[in-house]
């Protein structure tokens, strides 16, 4: 496929006039998807799509359109060539771009990732089988995903991975479930096995009658995954140099005097080079291999895209157009994980959160819900699972004054997330101890 | 193209006992001005297909965009590689499902075509309607787009079936942030809640012209407005707040394959189960909703869902009492119960699963100015800005972008940050006034995601202004 966007990306140089200039992003996968439900197969099947993403610049006026390739030399060749006249067209009619930016320093590159995924039908057996039994809800996806980027230029970048990725629930009854993931580039079924006895063990926990408790604030624990929530909440415009500086950030606090901090272990990084996403973007940018956002507690740098380098008079840390991390990074805290129930003592151990949105942007108050396996805890042992509460707290709370301790056991969590294409996305994650975290209804 | 297709599939078809091919080319443009100036338009061509293939009980699909006779008979060779390899562990025998063989069409009503007009004109449009915005500096961002989607969809059976579907929508979109010191405020046009099909003629219909000037002038008020305060209070929301309301603790709850299981890994289960249809009151006597494609202007109507169902009219709760699904022909085989046709995919790369389309709640008989009158101690409340609900879509909380309070049946403070919380179960029940046809509005939004793979979709929720009894309102952290 490396091959196929090049060659189409020299006939797309060939057909430029003067000092016409474009940019590209390619943006192809191979995925087999089986959905799962009750331990059968509710859907499967195959989705093989390729995506261009054309940038056609002329001075300062440019247009964007994306398109499908159909994978057919000549027919994509001919709709590339169409669609370059469309702009072509449309563009002395528009005003000039005041804030274009693209990089004109060539920095080509080339990721190969190697195939080692297990036949599409293999894993599926392999799954169906150990999952018998129970409840198993949730999907599996595997196969090749391909990013890739050329300018007339003469910069050419290709990103290739194949990576599978079981996202799944067993559910005891109702609402209560204990969700797992397991992820990766090779398959191994002594692992998966492993994933799903530590699952159902957890299960069992699940069977006890559940715990129903009053509003009120609360002592708990936040599972790397549950934190990866909150921080994936704070990810939309939380680190944007635009929403920061359009006063829409909900970390405007911590960037704004009279600065407001969060607690000083907290240290948050966009980790290009720890995480599985591509180092480019699509204006041809190379994205250092880390950007800290966070250090110390004290608000250190935002993403800034190209864009908004150009438009607010800063420099570009090579950030995708949207200025979210790909690949963020909490740095380890130093509190041992086998004690987190002891220290805990009596409170609420919470696995998982859900449908997180702010309540109050400019105060970054969050709320969202428990969902999956959380527990009631008293005196430092798990006594009954927890029925869905929803909660309420801000950011300067959560990691902020009322913040115990961040564990030393991290969790690199693949993002399972398929709108529109298998995300690339990962976090690496601590679980929190926390103190007085606000429970509503 | 859509006769070549036609030719190739017949081609390439073998002998099974279903397949079908779902063809769809999309074309979108996307025009933006911000602060004042263009943002690069943003044009979209996207074309592809999906065979779908049901053989020994079991069902496999194949997506491509290579639609080439060869391409597809790929792609009929992979559905069929995964109808044979989950024939034995299906969650139900696929063939025994009456898959129908529809033959029709269906059109958006198109008055002024979007092409009516020039890119660089609709670029001239929304520049004029910005410089309406008074020259405030505390009006940091102002943002006005539209988003146009020429969606074609043709779907063919091996039994004769073949539908064509020509869908034509406008997102218009106005989005002002006002800011002093730390507080910040929005004041959009409905959250993208104005999206309808049609034309050009969309933004005379939903008071497009004029808009931005008002809502920068609400923007700039509420940044000195006080919080909302903290009680419990009759609450009344308008159309562009009851879209969500409608959509989160209506809408997902009753679809049909969140009660059979199958969006209990991501989207979530529902407190709803096949027990409760034809008794469970879900609401007050005064809460009529349907599932209804037949408004022509609204965001979801169609005329055959993804599995070829034919659209209608359908209530899903008549009078406060719970009475159907939202659940197409495989939900419903599963389910062993009545649906609605609703089996809808995104696109041409994702398989048709149960979504909410349009889901409409009947005008009542109050006047806006009634409802108020009749309120002592209540908020009036606009705008959807926050959306949070348990997986069961029971426990919900929800924000608006303004309030405004009501005392002794006058509308009096307008109050920033306002939010509110309930319970689905519980809420509808307090439903107590239902605004009459003056105060209903067609609306729709382009972001409901849902679905493994994940799929966001276009759904239309056209509502009355509503009246609740004693609902837990409060503000901002401050």
């Amino acid at each position: 496929m490396e091959q196929y966007f090049y060659q189409l990306m020299d006939y797309l140089t060939s057909q430029l006039h003067g000092a016409e200039i474009f940019l590209c992003e390619f943006e192809g996968e191979h995925s087999d998807f089986t959905r799962f439900n009750h331990a059968k197969i509710r859907q499967a099947g195959t989705v093989e799509q390729r995506y261009l993403t054309l940038d056609f610049i002329d001075g300062a006026r440019h247009a964007n359109a994306k398109l499908t390739l159909s994978g057919e030399k000549l027919l994509d060749q001919a709709q590339l060539l169409t669609i370059l006249n469309n702009l072509r067209a449309i563009l002395p009619g528009l005003p000039s771009d005041p804030h274009l930016l693209y990089a004109t320093e060539i920095n080509s590159s080339e990721h190969l990732g190697n195939n080692a995924l297990p036949h599409p039908k293999d894993a599926v057996m392999e799954i169906i089988n150990q999952v018998q039994g129970n409840d198993f809800v949730g999907i599996y996806a595997e196969g090749g995903i391909f990013k890739g980027f050329a300018n007339s230029l003469g910069q050419r970048n290709w990103h290739s991975s194949y990576s599978f990725n079981l996202d799944w629930s067993f559910y005891h009854s109702q609402d209560k479930a204990v969700k797992t993931a397991y992820a990766g580039l090779h398959w191994n079924n002594a692992a998966f096995q492993q994933k799903v006895d530590r699952a159902l063990q957890e299960l069992e926990l699940l069977k006890q009658p559940s715990r129903k408790i009053p509003r009120g604030k609360y002592r708990v624990y936040l599972a790397p995954a549950a934190l990866s929530e909150i921080c994936g909440m704070l990810a939309w415009d939380g680190f944007s140099a635009k929403a920061h500086c359009s006063k829409q950030s909900p970390l405007l606090r911590m960037s704004q005097a009279p600065q407001q901090n969060l607690h000083p272990s907290i240290t948050l990084r966009e980790h290009t080079a720890g995480g599985i996403a591509p180092a480019f973007q699509a204006q041809g940018f190379i994205k250092p291999d880390a950007v800290t956002l966070i250090e110390n507690g004290v608000w250190k740098n935002p993403l800034i895209s190209p864009r908004s380098a150009q438009e607010f008079g800063l420099i570009t840390n090579g950030a995708d157009e949207e200025e979210m991390p790909n690949s963020l990074q909490l740095a380890a805290g130093d509190f041992p994980q086998a004690d987190v129930l002891k220290t805990l003592d009596t409170g609420v151990y919470i696995n998982n959160l859900w449908y997180l949105n702010y309540s109050d942007r400019a105060a970054c108050r969050i709320t969202g819900m428990t969902r999956f396996a959380s527990f009631w805890v008293e005196n430092g042992e798990i006594v009954a699972p927890l029925d869905v509460m929803r909660f309420d707290e801000t950011i300067f709370n959560i990691l902020g004054d009322n913040l115990l301790a961040l564990t030393q056991e991290q969790e690199m969590i693949i993002d399972s997330d398929t709108y529109e294409q298998r995300s690339v996305n990962s976090t690496l994650m601590s679980g929190a101890l926390v103190k007085d975290f606000t429970f509503t209804l | 193209m859509f006769a070549e297709i036609k030719q190739r599939f017949r081609k390439v078809l073998p002998d099974l006992p279903f397949c079908s091919l779902r063809y769809v080319v999309k074309r979108s443009e996307e025009i933006t001005v911000r602060n004042h100036i263009a943002e690069p338009p943003v044009l979209n061509y996207d074309t592809g297909a999906m065979i779908t293939v049901i053989e020994a009980g079991g069902l496999g699909y194949a997506a491509t965009s290579d639609l080439s006779t060869a391409g597809l008979y790929e792609a009929i060779i992979r559905a069929r590689q995964w109808a044979q390899r989950s024939r034995h562990y299906s969650v139900t025998n696929f063939s025994k499902i009456p898959m129908p063989h529809p033959q029709g069409e269906y059109h958006s009503p198109i008055q002024t075509p979007w092409e009516s007009l020039s890119i660089a004109e609709k670029i001239a449009l929304l520049q004029h309607e910005a410089q309406q915005c008074p020259a405030d500096p505390r009006l940091v961002e102002t943002e006005l787009g539209l988003e146009w989607t020429d969606s074609k969809h043709y779907y063919l059976t091996n039994a004769g079936g073949e539908v064509y579907q020509h869908i034509q929508q406008i997102v218009p979109h106005i989005s002002v942030i006002a800011n002093e010191g730390l507080i910040t405020q929005r004041r959009s046009f409905g959250a993208h809640g104005h999206s309808q099909q049609g034309g050009l003629e969309i933004l005379d219909r939903v008071g497009f012209y004029g808009a931005c000037r008002t809502l920068a002038d609400e923007a700039l008020m509420l940044l000195s407005a006080p919080d909302c305060p903290t009680d419990t209070r009759d609450l009344v929301l308008a159309p562009d707040q009851m879209l969500l309301q409608i959509h989160e603790s209506i809408g997902h709850p009753l679809e049909l394959d969140r009660i059979l299981g199958d969006e209990r890994n991501y989207a979530g289960t529902s407190f709803v189960n096949m027990e409760m249809f034809g008794t469970y009151q879900y609401g007050s006597p005064l809460l009529n909703v349907s599932f209804d494609p037949t408004i022509s202007e609204q965001f979801a109507s169609y005329g055959f869902d993804d599995e070829g169902t034919a659209a209608k009219k359908t209530y899903v709760i008549r009078e406060g009492i719970l009475q159907a699904p939202l659940g197409g022909i495989s939900s419903q085989y599963r389910a062993g119960s009545t649906g609605v046709a609703n089996a809808r995919a995104c696109s041409w790369n994702r398989p048709p699963i149960d979504r909410m389309a349009n889901l409409n709640i009947d005008a009542g008989d109050s006047s806006l100015d009634e409802i108020i009158a009749s309120t002592e101690r209540g908020i009036f409340m606009q705008t959807n800005i926050s959306w949070s609900i348990d997986d069961s879509r029971n426990k919900f909380q929800f924000g608006c972008e303004m309030g405004q309070l009501i005392e002794n049946g006058k509308l009096t403070q307008v109050v920033r940050n306002p939010n509110y919380r309930g319970i689905s179960a519980t809420f509808w029940r307090n439903l107590h006034k239902v605004g009459n046809q003056s105060t209903f509005q067609v609306l729709g939004v382009p972001f409901c995601g849902k679905g493994e793979p994940n799929q966001v979709i276009q759904v239309g929720h056209a509502s009355p202004v509503c009246a609740f009894t004693d609902v837990e309102v409060f503000g901002g952290a401050a």
